[in-house]
């Protein structure tokens, strides 16, 4: 096999273009079809996901028990969580890393291509195995996203199994793909590419990698603890045996929290690059910003324990993580005044990559002053575990992250597909998820102020008229997303098509080769003054 | 400046909202102690702040998206740096953080507060049920939901508390420190009561402290706030706070019904009698799992309508309620109910959805199941 | 570029890596009670046995209450002889916990002690305890269990009242009680 890998590299320049087939796509190392599959991957997880939101929706949309039982209520909860998660979220943003990080650095591939391609190829089949839960007996994994013991271990469904290997076949596909991502950046720059002249969507990865090799094994590890209680008598999180269920949670937020920012720092890479273009003026602090970064992934270590400001930590603890917490609001402001200082006086114009993330600005932010609102200790004991929370990171992850890659995908796909896509379509896009997504998620606020507990399949009245309305905003981001299928459907086949550098204002290599970018690009290195 | 225009005006808005207003709440209650007013007002404190900041970075920003367009024919400018400016909004939301820090750590410090207290009550989350004990009174007693299975699959109209009421609520004085110890007997539940600002985790094997001093008489609702399993949407809390005087009385009549409940041990039952209060024991108890028409949620729950146990021999029957299924969801009933209401259960059990066994437990039966064993 | 001893060197040493990282998985348990009393966490008191002496501060009383709580399923009966008990710090003292086994099987069970506010664990001493070994009683049998403590001088002033609670969890599918003649 390797035989044959190595007479294809050998045969390199009489090699243009792509295999044909199916075996095409199974066996290949290039960093333009991996990154294509991780996209397509991550947006069939996204829909996955998203109808199981549907589901949650549904049933809330009114008091009373109408569609589902309890017992898939949770279910559902479980799978949209990690599905989004470990399915849309993360593997966009690798899928992103694929295509743009060599192209960004003037790199011929990815420094790892055949363990780039094992990498993605773990994925579909951890998600087979998460997704098939759902038809065992006794039901998929009801615990929620955080699965915290001994709700997952003494009280699990007997598909919690399944579930950790399908969580430590993710963690090792994150784990491959973040070296990938840290070798590419730091051995195959183009010569004169140094670190600061990089874009910021290729610092904000490789700080994200890095996040991602410190936390993805401590999941790892603690999946592997619950299966050692699960089947091997220990007692990690059993009480019974000496253990401690708060353990678990301690274990879990110290992955769990970087993991926010691994979700989050690749769309501020993405949204830097893409202000700038259509402000057509630089981005404004560009030192600061990779600071800023870097800080947020130093502080993102230390502040696991405003997760669990109800277990019963002692007074200087929570004070330590209030504290703690409310500084990284410092590196998120900057960030979000360098971006707002780069639009100042720019002269900008309002494509769909702009729209969304002009809105990623915004809602983001909305969603850091949540955030800064729970990090209050005292505030939180009334905050914690409502859909206040839920609204939080909705406003975080939706139109940070999702808006994020959405930005990422306008502004690629011409140097994806080689046409334009239809920016009338685009703008209806993101005026519908802008307007369903608010509605979804805003009134989440109220209720959960209100003292609507997160997680629960039925409520009562008082909640009834804001849950309605978060219901229909649901459905209505969820179904605009399908015109956002239509359209990269409608764009790769066809439109009018692309020049190389179709934004008078981008800059950066990318846009040196052109659209569609061919199958091998930067075979000599460019110089970069 | 009188006061009574706002009083008047308040009681109109709310014969005019009054049901409606409910269901539009959009903040935190203040609550009914001194703690939960303070972490009200830092809520509100905050939220202005970012009130404040928002509108001055969103309306910069709105005000460029309008001004600075090319559509308008703005050249762009070249700037991309300021040191100043950057060392600015560094320092800035530091210093607004500081401001924010300070009232925070003071109620955090007051929570914290551990001078003694006038009562204890032990706090035990079960699933999917919470129980309380007064220490040191010789009280205890579980708190289930009472809102009928009929009413949750809209077979009927919902109540004003649905799914926020239960058979015996907490019951504290006013106006005295009560401090709840709180723990699990499963998995972890919170126990959470907005108008205390108290919301602690119920940890198995870990006993959690906290505390309240509530100033208005009053009922309060809460629910269980850390994800349990199938019915963590089904476990309210409800707490009556009455005036001393009250709640002494309350307490006596509590101690003398318990009294009581153990001499319906010893009466003469019949089989309706035992079969009325059997449905209810089993609506609240039994019924979130085998469900009201007694086909269960199999395979998880099995039904009971036609089961072997529920018509094979008593003894069998009486065996699984009291000591529950090991390694299975069926929990051993017999410290949690009353002879009573375990006989009544399954006699009702035997009885109802078609099963015809015709016999009857009685609680002396369950008294003796029980004393054989010791 | 690399030769075959190279990639063999490179993969024992993440072998020891992987090695290294399991034993810090199962080391977790020991260097998070370390750290719980090192800095008052969660109320988990020492699981062994104090050995030193204190001479007694008639100057402070302290409320030591006692709870005890069954887990799930336990169907013995469990509980203190006495609410609670006002002690001096520095001196020994004891209270006595009574378990009941009702069912018609040997059973095994562990108590899992837990003290409130966190802060105190630290600064509660048992002396003796039946949480120190798991409890077999027999069909039936009754023991009365007695833990003994100390709570510390050096406890803070402002604490005056201390929970020590157990929660007693069934460990028969573990450990197998073993058929013994009763005492």
């Amino acid at each position: 096999m390797s035989a044959v890998i190595d007479h294809g590299h050998a045969g390199h320049d009489h090699h243009h273009g792509p295999a044909k087939g199916l075996m095409r796509w199974v066996l290949t190392t290039n960093h333009k079809d991996i990154g294509t599959m991780y996209l397509w991957f991550s947006f069939a997880m996204f829909l996955l996901g998203g109808s199981f939101a549907m589901v949650i929706r549904a049933e809330l949309f009114q008091p009373g028990l109408q569609i589902v039982q309890p017992e898939f209520f949770n279910q559902m909860t479980t799978m949209h969580g990690l599905v989004m998660v470990f399915g849309a979220v993360m593997p966009a943003f690798v899928g992103l890393a694929n295509w743009m990080i060599p192209l960004m650095v003037g790199a011929p591939d990815m420094a790892l291509p055949r363990m780039n391609n094992f990498s993605f190829w773990l994925l579909p089949a951890a998600f087979t195995l998460l997704v098939s839960t759902l038809f065992m007996e006794g039901g998929g994994p009801n615990f929620g996203w955080t699965f915290y013991a001994p709700l997952s271990t003494t009280y699990a469904p007997a598909s919690v199994t399944f579930f950790i290997f399908a969580i430590h076949l993710m963690g090792f596909s994150s784990i491959m793909g973040a070296i990938n991502v840290i070798a590419t950046i730091l051995n195959l720059r183009a010569p004169g590419m140094t670190l600061m002249k990089m874009p910021l969507f290729v610092w904000t990865w490789l700080i994200t990698a890095f996040l991602l090799i410190a936390v993805m094994p401590v999941l790892a590890g603690v999946v592997t603890m619950m299966l050692m209680d699960i089947h091997f008598g220990t007692s990690f999180f059993s009480a019974a045996g000496g253990g401690d269920p708060v353990l678990f949670q301690h274990v879990f937020w110290f992955f769990g929290h970087p993991e926010v920012y691994i979700m989050i720092l690749p769309a501020f890479g993405a949204v830097s690059s893409i202000i700038p273009t259509f402000a057509r003026k630089p981005l404004f602090g560009y030192t600061s910003m990779v600071y800023a970064t870097a800080s947020i992934a130093l502080l993102s270590f230390l502040v696991w324990a405003h997760h669990m400001f109800t277990v019963g930590i002692p007074l200087t603890g929570e004070l330590f993580f209030m504290y703690a917490t409310m500084l990284i609001a410092v590196p998120t402001g900057v960030k979000v005044f360098n971006w707002a200082s780069t639009m100042w006086q720019g002269s900008m114009t309002f494509e769909a990559p702009m729209l969304f993330s002009v809105a990623f600005v915004i809602l983001f932010t909305i969603g850091g002053f949540s955030g800064l609102m729970l990090a209050i200790a005292p505030a939180d004991f009334q905050y914690h575990d409502t859909y206040f929370v839920v609204a939080h990171f909705h406003y975080v992850l939706v139109p940070g992250a999702i808006f994020g890659i959405f930005a990422s995908a306008y502004y690629w796909l011409p140097k994806w597909t080689g046409h334009m896509y239809d920016e009338t379509l685009a703008k209806l896009h993101f005026w519908m998820s802008f307007i369903g997504m608010n509605m979804a998620f805003f009134p989440m606020h109220f209720v959960g102020l209100a003292g609507m507990p997160r997680r629960i399949p039925d409520y009562n009245m008082m909640f009834a008229n804001f849950n309605m309305i978060s219901s229909i905003g649901a459905f209505a981001f969820g179904a605009t997303q399908l015109l956002f299928l239509f359209i990269v459907i409608k764009c790769i086949r066809g439109g009018k098509p692309a020049p190389a550098k179709p934004w008078d204002g981008a800059d950066g290599l990318e846009w040196t080769v052109p659209s569609p970018a061919p199958y091998h690009t930067f075979s000599t290195p460019p110089e970069v003054k | 400046m009188s006061r009574h225009p706002h009083v008047w005006m308040g009681i109109l808005l709310w014969l005019v909202f009054g049901t409606a207003q409910a269901s539009w709440t959009t903040n935190m209650t203040p609550g009914a102690t001194e703690v939960s007013r303070s972490v009200f007002d830092l809520h509100m404190t905050i939220f202005w702040i970012c009130v404040v900041i928002g509108v001055v970075v969103f309306g910069a920003m709105i005000w460029s998206m309008i001004i600075h367009r090319r559509s308008t024919g703005q050249e762009p400018a070249h700037f991309h740096e300021s040191t100043t400016v950057e060392i600015l909004w560094t320092v800035v939301p530091l210093l607004i953080l500081v401001v924010m820090a300070v009232p925070a750590t003071k109620t955090l410090i007051n929570i914290y507060d551990s001078s003694e207290s006038d009562l204890d009550i032990q706090v035990t989350g079960y699933q999917w049920k919470w129980h309380y004990k007064y220490l040191g009174q010789d009280v205890e007693f579980f708190s289930n939901l009472t809102t009928p299975q009929a009413q949750i699959n809209n077979q009927e109209a919902k109540g004003e508390n649905y799914l926020r009421e239960v058979d015996n609520p907490l019951v504290i004085p006013v106006d005295a420190k009560v401090r709840f110890l709180i723990t699990s007997a499963d998995v972890i539940h919170a126990w959470w009561v907005p108008a205390m600002a108290v919301k602690k985790d119920a940890i198995p094997g870990f006993i959690n402290e906290s505390w309240t001093r509530m100033d208005t008489p009053g009922t309060y609702r809460g629910q269980c706030a850390e994800l349990c399993g199938k019915d963590h949407g089904f476990m309210p809390i409800v707490v009556e706070v009455k005036s001393k005087p009250d709640f002494e009385a309350w307490l006596a009549k509590r101690k003398e019904e318990a009294l009581a409940e153990k001499e319906l041990t010893s009466k003469e039952w019949t089989l309706e009698e035992l079969s009325a209060r059997g449905e209810k024991a089993y609506a609240t108890n039994c019924a979130s799992c085998h469900q009201a028409n007694g086909e269960g949620l199999p395979p998880m729950f099995p039904a009971l309508k036609g089961s072997s146990v529920a018509t094979g021999p008593a003894e069998e029957h009486i065996h699984t309620v009291v000591e529950g299924r090991p390694g299975t969801a069926m929990a051993a009933f017999g410290k949690q109910l009353s002879e009573v209401d375990i006989a009544a259960i399954i006699t009702y059990e035997r009885n109802a959805w078609g099963n015809k066994v015709g016999d009857m437990v009685t609680p002396k039966d369950i008294l003796d199941f029980k004393k054989a064993k010791e | 570029m690399s030769t075959s001893t190279d990639i063999s060197r490179l993969i024992k040493r993440l072998v020891v890596v992987v090695v290294l990282m399991f034993a810090f998985g199962f080391a977790l348990v020991p260097i998070y009670d370390v750290m719980c009393k090192a800095f008052g966490i969660n109320g988990k008191p020492d699981g062994t046995a104090y050995e030193g002496t204190q001479v007694i501060d008639d100057s402070r009383e302290v409320r030591v209450q006692f709870l005890a709580t069954n887990n799930a399923d336990m169907s013995w009966d469990f509980y203190p002889e006495g609410d609670e008990i006002t002690v001096n710090p520095g001196g020994v003292n004891q209270m006595l916990f009574v378990a009941h086994n009702p069912t018609d099987k040997p059973m095994t069970a562990q108590a899992i002690p837990s003290i409130a506010p966190s802060e105190a664990a630290a600064y509660f001493h048992k002396t003796e305890c039946f949480c120190f070994s798991q409890q077999v009683l027999q069909p039936g049998e009754r023991v009365e269990m007695p833990v003994r403590f100390i709570v510390d001088r050096d406890m803070p002033k402002d604490v005056r009242h201390l929970t020590l609670s157990y929660t007693l969890f069934d460990v028969t599918a573990r450990k197998p009680p073993v058929a013994q003649v009763s005492q």
